[in-house]
């Protein structure tokens, strides 16, 4: 990590992006109280993790990138078992499992071990077991990693209702789709280093602006953008041209350079992300 | 890692009882297949080493064969059960299972998790002599009541070689690199602590050896000692070997996992 800098508000959805190897998973082990810093401040609840680990794991739940659920145990009693941890008295842990499973709409899988499980379900499950505790703070590491599409929404429409009930979200992602539609404030990292800080449709208006006009790419096309002096980008074979007035723009290009294909579209946090963290692949 | 953060005092807390709960639930919910073995173990080795040995070897010492090895069936058990407990066991939770990463999310610190696992692997260890020794009562092969007292010290004795193991666990570059230590530790030690013959048939120079480093001898002279029963003054120097052994292994062990897992 190099010099990041972010505070956290109560009550918002505040997102980590960045490709891989950016240092998303090492800031939230650090969050978690498990990996330690070099230098540098860190408070979470304005206690330091070096100091009081134990305070402040009781308040935060975690959902890791990959998937730990104990496979000697049911649905159930992973639950069990993981509120037994956190010192919840037995008839408290009873009832909140039931809420819970019910909240992840796994009540029927309650006895299924947990090889019977698919992705998506364990993935819920992991969720449930994040809020055995009822944490004022919730890390998620790639909530959505390799769920079918249905499994996604599940799960942000799950977050987003835990939000209405007060809680606090860090999570990281790479789906930018993701951070757009549930992060009420992002960074983009690269490299351990925060590249910008924002709200997602404010990035997106800074960096790229408005719409987008995407052509496919051939050497026609991109003599006659050279000509008539238009500002572009080439990615595979399309080009790019980030606009704020895309129509009139199109309109002309479709007299102009007589493109085999076009299409206009409202910009994304995809082309910010990729802006600025560059395409050149990641391992 | 300076030498002396080897041996910095861990802050353990009673939340790696929870730990240890954890795993007597699996292992209950599992133990037809748990508690055969150890009841099976001791009627073969009852059977071959006792009755089939025994025949040609009537005593030693003018102690009957079967008697002399009694105890050595019970401290080859307490080490056997602590030791792959901890190893094998350990390093499947740890690293295939990643239990320990998701334990470490909650209020529990890798030392209480750590701590949690050595507790168990010492009862493992006291729940198998439990069993072994009803098995060899039945065969009247040990003095009660005072053989009992092997009980207690079976707990001591699994954690330490659970400790042990947990060494190897934390150093390992995986789990088939664990059959080193069994094949070329665990193995030699079951053979040569004053276990199957008395320790003084061998060279001088080895005895010492053995009392010094291999920990199973100390295990078994008490065990004897107790089942005889034949208790001198030396089972205190025995049992201060095996409390200052326990205490540095559980030390070190806790200080390595934690430089695997976290640092």
């Amino acid at each position: 990590m190099d010099g990041i800098s972010f505070t956290v508000r109560k009550g918002e959805i505040f997102g980590f992006l960045g490709p891989n190897g950016a240092g998303k998973t090492t800031t939230m082990k650090m969050i978690q109280c498990v990996s330690p810093r070099s230098g540098g401040t860190l408070r979470v609840f304005n206690l330091d993790p070096e100091v009081h680990p134990d305070a402040i794991k009781r308040r935060i739940g975690v959902v890791p990138q990959e998937t730990n659920l104990d496979p000697d145990f049911t649905c159930e009693g992973n639950l069990v078992t993981y509120a037994r941890y956190f010192d919840i008295p037995k008839d408290v842990v009873k009832q909140r499992v039931n809420e819970l499973l019910t909240f992840v709409s796994l009540e029927e899988k309650r006895d299924v071990s947990i090889e019977k499980l698919s992705g998506g379900m364990k993935r819920r499950l992991i969720l449930a077991r994040a809020l055995v505790n009822r944490p004022e703070l919730l890390v998620l590491d790639e909530p959505t990693i390799g769920l079918d599409p249905q499994a996604r929404h599940l799960i942000w429409e799950r977050l987003k209702l835990l939000q209405a009930q007060g809680n606090t979200i860090v999570l990281t992602t790479h789906y930018l789709d993701e951070a757009a539609r549930l992060c009420d404030r992002l960074v983009i990292m690269d490299n351990g280093k925060i590249l910008n800080e924002g709200i997602p449709s404010e990035l997106v208006q800074l960096y790229v602006g408005n719409e987008v006009v995407e052509l496919e790419k051939s050497e026609d096309v991109l003599a006659c953008l050279r000509d008539m002096g238009i500002p572009f980008e080439e990615v595979g074979d399309t080009v790019l041209i980030a606009t704020a007035r895309a129509h009139e723009i199109a309109r002309t290009l479709l007299e102009r350079c007589h493109p085999h294909k076009m299409l206009t579209r409202p910009a994304t946090l995809e082309d910010v992300f990729l802006k600025l963290t560059g395409r050149r692949l990641r391992e | 890692m300076m030498a002396a953060a080897f041996f910095s005092m861990p802050r353990i807390t009673r939340l790696a009882w929870h730990v240890w709960r954890r795993n007597l639930e699996v292992f209950i919910r599992t133990w037809k297949v748990n508690f055969f073995p150890p009841f099976v173990e001791a009627f073969l080795y009852l059977l071959a080493i006792g009755v089939g040995l025994g025949t040609y070897v009537k005593e030693i010492n003018g102690i009957p064969y079967v008697n002399f090895i009694a105890p050595s069936i019970l401290a080859i058990a307490v080490m056997n059960s602590a030791f792959f407990e901890c190893t094998y066991g350990s390093y499947v939770r740890m690293y295939y299972q990643k239990a320990f990463d998701a334990m470490i999310a909650t209020p529990l610190s890798i030392e209480d998790v750590i701590a949690g696992e050595l507790l168990w692997g010492a009862t493992k260890s006291v729940m198998y002599v439990v069993i072994m020794l009803g098995v060899l009562s039945l065969f009247g092969v040990v003095a009660l009541p005072l053989a009992l007292l092997v009980i207690p010290v079976a707990f001591l004795g699994g954690l330490l070689f659970a400790a042990l193991a947990m060494c190897f666990t934390a150093i390992t570059p995986s789990i088939d690199a664990l059959n080193y230590p069994s094949f070329l530790f665990i193995t030699p030690m079951s053979l040569f602590s004053g276990t199957f013959f008395p320790l003084t048939l061998l060279p001088a120079a080895f005895q010492y050896i053995a009392l010094a480093l291999l920990p199973l001898t100390h295990i078994v002279a008490i065990f004897r000692m107790l089942s005889l029963p034949a208790v001198s003054w030396t089972l205190l120097l025995h049992l201060g070997w095996l409390l200052s052994g326990t205490a540095m292994l559980c030390v070190v062990s806790i200080n390595l996992m934690r430089r695997r897992l976290i640092i």
